[in-house]
């Protein structure tokens, strides 16, 4: 190779100009602060000075009943949140795409471009928007369920500890649910009609060609989607925060890790914020998406058999 | 040749479905823009109907023009999406090229480094930058976000823009470098031309999650000069919460450009996704 030639090259400044410029800021604001904000959960804060104090923030955050109470319910709010997610979006995400991928279907481009529009929109506009559509002071909620005969199911969902949650994740499935649906129609375009054809002639058509054929086919993708789902969510924040406040209400009942974080490290009302304990639930965080990826990548992608056509 | 694909029940359950779920994803959008154009008395009368000679009212708009600082808050928005954008693809671009072009020593490492970014999400280490920009004194100017979106946006950035550059020819750049051509000239003259189409994919996916994020205004920029819109109108709703014209008015005036330019861009994006998205 190069070292074996008689005139050794000299040393390709051009590739470090080229890289430089990516790897210098994506290491110093992303991958250091991530590395301090990991180091930060072992200091606490005693008069303008860190001190290390080993893991006794994550003690405090498990074991001390004020803050693990907190924490453990924006743990179950976020899986339950995570749940909601998976079960709903994604077998809508995959009915959409088969709809659009079936043949000859007209109007296609637009329900595409129709579907797709609230993913667009901010989690502050989809937040809001919707906060105003189910406002029991509005009424266009219970209008619209009078209008189906459904009017004594309304409640004032936004409010009530029982459906808060529920009612928040579907706002977020709502507005999601056009990266499931592009993602697999994606994947379905690409399974070559030769493949389709054959299953035709061996009597595998309508229903059964979609179960046997094309679903195990596009797996990977809906593999690809769990795991954006799943990063997406246990970081997820904005939803929370513009539609119920930093409080998360009603009593909490819809907080999550990154409302959690947030109060706890930055403050609210009377309670002074705390830098390390918010890097502790950053790191728990942190940990969590990290074991979320590797079962991913380590035991589900394997297992995905793809095929190369 | 197979009738179960093509008959119309099919095809007619097929559209009702679609249908069905079109409304479902646009029915707020629109409820919220023909609200806005109609006086308070309307709003609540018919909540579902237009405004029409009567119920027209701009009285929402106004409100938001006089008490908001929108213009501005437009503008921050815009210098920070459009600066971040800019550096994400051009160091993006040329980290891409180095990556798929050149085989030196820890190239594959190199690359794993870079892609971590895909799965770990940038907020997790929001306390360390915020700690940082204060030491810096970056807090509350435009430049800590467009740092901070730079580094966001490259991992995917470079992971996607390097799967296309593989695929610009070698003959190409050979021929480039016979004719005396630099690396650097290679790069900005021959091969970024080639991949205009992959770029404008990567624009649009990096430029979504910046226009519309709350969380990084929220802690690095809140000041009223550096407010983007995103944390505008989640500050003006938050004060103007009874005064339901102002509130819609504000949620339009924030949805409308979004959807101008996704309007422009759609097949763009849509394109880009359903070509190089899944790997």
């Amino acid at each position: 190779m190069a070292a074996e030639q008689s005139t050794r090259p000299p040393i390709r400044w051009h590739i470090a100009v080229f890289l430089a410029p990516a790897v210098l800021i994506y290491t110093a604001i992303m991958i250091l602060p991530l590395f301090n904000t990991l180091k930060l959960a072992l200091y606490t804060d005693a008069q303008n000075a860190q001190v290390f104090i080993g893991l006794d923030n994550f003690r405090l955050l498990f074991g001390d009943e004020r803050w693990s109470e907190q924490f453990w319910n924006a743990l179950g709010n976020n899986v339950w949140f995570f749940i909601i997610h998976m079960l709903v979006q994604n077998p809508i995400g995959i009915l959409l795409a088969a709809l659009l991928s079936s043949p000859r279907l007209r109007m296609r481009a637009f329900y595409r471009t129709a579907i797709f529009i609230p993913t667009i929109l901010s989690f502050v506009i989809a937040g809001f928007a919707w906060k105003l559509i189910l406002s029991p002071l509005w009424g266009v909620a219970p209008n619209l369920l009078d209008f189906v005969g459904l009017k004594g199911l309304f409640q004032p969902w936004l409010g009530k500890e029982a459906y808060a949650l529920t009612t928040l994740a579907l706002i977020s499935v709502w507005q999601f649910v056009g990266i499931p649906m592009m993602l697999i129609y994606a994947a379905l375009l690409s399974i070559p009609d030769e493949l389709l054809e054959a299953a035709e002639c061996d009597g595998v058509t309508g229903m059964a060609q979609f179960w046997k054929i094309k679903l195990p086919l596009v797996l990977p993708a809906i593999g690809i989607i769990s795991i954006l789902t799943f990063v997406g969510n246990f970081n997820a924040f904005d939803l929370i925060y513009s539609t119920q406040g930093a409080l998360a209400g009603p009593d909490f009942s819809t907080d999550i890790l990154g409302t959690f974080l947030y109060r706890t490290f930055f403050g609210f009302q009377l309670q002074l914020g705390d830098p390390n304990l918010g890097a502790a639930i950053a790191t728990a965080m942190f940990l969590i998406i990290l074991i979320g990826v590797s079962i991913y990548l380590f035991g589900i992608q394997r297992r995905l058999r793809r095929y190369q056509f | 040749m197979n009738k179960a694909r093509h008959s119309p029940v099919h095809s007619i359950a097929a559209h009702a479905i679609l249908i069905a779920y079109t409304m479902i994803a646009l029915f707020p959008v629109v409820v919220i823009v023909i609200n806005a154009f109609k006086s308070r008395k309307a709003i609540f009368r018919a909540p579902l109907a237009l405004p029409d000679k009567d119920s027209f009212s701009l009285i929402g708009f106004e409100t938001v023009l006089q008490q908001g600082d929108f213009l501005l808050y437009f503008q921050n928005s815009l210098i920070v999406t459009v600066v971040s954008l800019f550096l994400v693809l051009l160091f993006g671009a040329m980290a891409a090229f180095a990556l798929s072009e050149y085989r030196f020593r820890g190239n594959t490492l190199m690359g794993l480094y870079l892609a971590l970014g895909i799965m770990i999400p940038i907020r997790l280490g929001t306390v360390a930058i915020l700690q940082m920009m204060v030491a810096s004194g970056l807090v509350n100017t435009r430049t800590a976000l467009i740092l901070v979106y730079t580094a966001q946006g490259l991992p995917l950035a470079i992971f996607i823009l390097s799967e296309f550059m593989r695929q610009v020819s070698d003959d190409l750049k050979n021929a480039g470098r016979i004719d005396g051509l630099s690396e650097y000239r290679i790069f900005f003259r021959l091969v970024l031309p080639l991949v205009r189409p992959a770029m404008a994919t990567v624009a649009v996916f990096t430029m979504i999650p910046i226009w519309n994020d709350l969380w990084f205004p929220l802690i690095l920029a809140p000041a009223e000069e550096t407010k983007t819109i995103t944390l505008g109108a989640q500050v003006f709703i938050g004060q103007f919460v009874t005064n339901w014209n102002a509130v819609l008015a504000a949620l339009s005036l924030a949805i409308l450009p979004v959807l101008i330019l996704y309007l422009i861009f759609s097949r763009q994006l849509i394109r880009g996704i359903t070509s190089g998205a899944v790997k």
